[in-house]
């Protein structure tokens, strides 16, 4: 295979792992509404729980996404 | 024509300033907007406290509220304890929030977007909680790895994955706010280019179309405002539950 379209194809899969991202962060936000609207008085005291489980979830996403741009932009 | 989304994130040397051995130090525009972070957060500060009025000013209130919202974050997250590190999460807040903003601006160069920059911030945070929760806790410091409550035939995969999940942080720390600044300002750069790319390959009605995706620009720069700011406080929410580690070892 051409090598240039091999890396083409490898920064496609390597976003596929932005789904599963994807799935946690909605997750998490949903969950958290969720939560705040049975009790929303406790939801403002979560909200650094919230932030962090995100960031920590997204960070995952990005990881693949890195990938990705790395094979697109990166000379060799 | 060629798109070419990542010529914003060149390193363009000004002007040399010393040499170690065969490498010539310059002074780039990477280091002017670090400059310019620094006079911006310098100015609000001092310009900040210099009324010092009852009743705030613009500059004053905008002051407070930064001190504020940094001091609740760190004593909600690290405990009264933690406030001995307010200055250490303050700087590193508003260092990135005011370049994350300042890089919002087109034709401005983003300080974040590359990983030297942040991979330097992040080790910081790292060491200082390494060497402080040995100052403080000595050995016990390693009670971080061992969760209390965990039956004992399960422990040594749960202290495994421990291990490794603090040796990755400065990673994941300094990766998640270059990561996402620099896809940030790529999204924004190749939707820009979108418009150009319609007007010259379909004429008139390509012009008239190249509307919607200037639209979207719009909306994607609002967006990366938000992204800004969130990343600056997830930077800094995660250098207080670290500094939480250093403090009280052992969850």
């Amino acid at each position: 295979m051409d090598p240039a379209s091999a890396k083409l194809i490898g920064a496609g899969i390597a976003c596929i792992g932005m789904g599963g991202a994807g799935v946690g962060v909605g997750v998490i936000f949903g969950n958290y509404l969720a939560a705040a609207v049975r009790n929303p008085s406790a939801a403002q005291g979560q909200f650094g729980n919230l932030i962090f489980g995100f960031a920590v979830t997204e960070a995952l996403g990005i990881f693949s996404l890195l990938i990705a741009l790395l094979l697109l932009f990166v000379k060799l | 024509m060629t798109l070419d989304p990542i010529h914003q994130f060149n390193i363009n040397n000004l002007f040399k300033i010393g040499q170690i051995g065969d490498h010539a130090i310059y002074f780039t525009n990477s280091s002017a907007y670090m400059l310019v972070a620094v006079v911006l957060i310098c100015l609000l500060m001092i310009g900040g406290v210099a009324g010092r009025q009852l009743v705030p000013g613009r500059v004053q209130s905008m002051a407070e509220v930064s001190y504020e919202f940094v001091a609740a974050m760190v004593r909600s997250n690290a405990g009264a304890e933690g406030m001995k590190f307010f200055p250490l999460v303050f700087s590193l807040f508003m260092f990135i929030v005011v370049s994350n903003v300042v890089g919002i601006i087109p034709y401005t160069f983003t300080i974040s977007s590359h990983i030297i920059v942040t991979a330097t911030l992040a080790p910081l945070v790292f060491f200082t909680v390494l060497i402080y929760g040995f100052y403080k806790n000595g050995v016990k410091f390693f009670k971080i790895f061992v969760p209390s409550g965990i039956p004992i035939y399960i422990l040594p995969l749960v202290v495994a994955i421990e291990i490794i999940s603090f040796l990755s942080r400065p990673l994941s720390h300094s990766v998640r706010l270059f990561a996402n600044m620099l896809a940030g300002h790529i999204t924004l750069k190749v939707f820009a280019g979108f418009v150009a790319l319609l007007g010259t390959s379909l004429g008139a009605i390509g012009w008239i179309g190249g509307v919607m995706p200037l639209a979207l620009t719009v909306a994607l720069t609002a967006l990366e405002l938000l992204v800004a700011f969130l990343q600056a406080y997830v930077f800094a929410i995660l250098t207080c539950i670290y500094i939480n580690d250093a403090i009280h070892p052992g969850h």
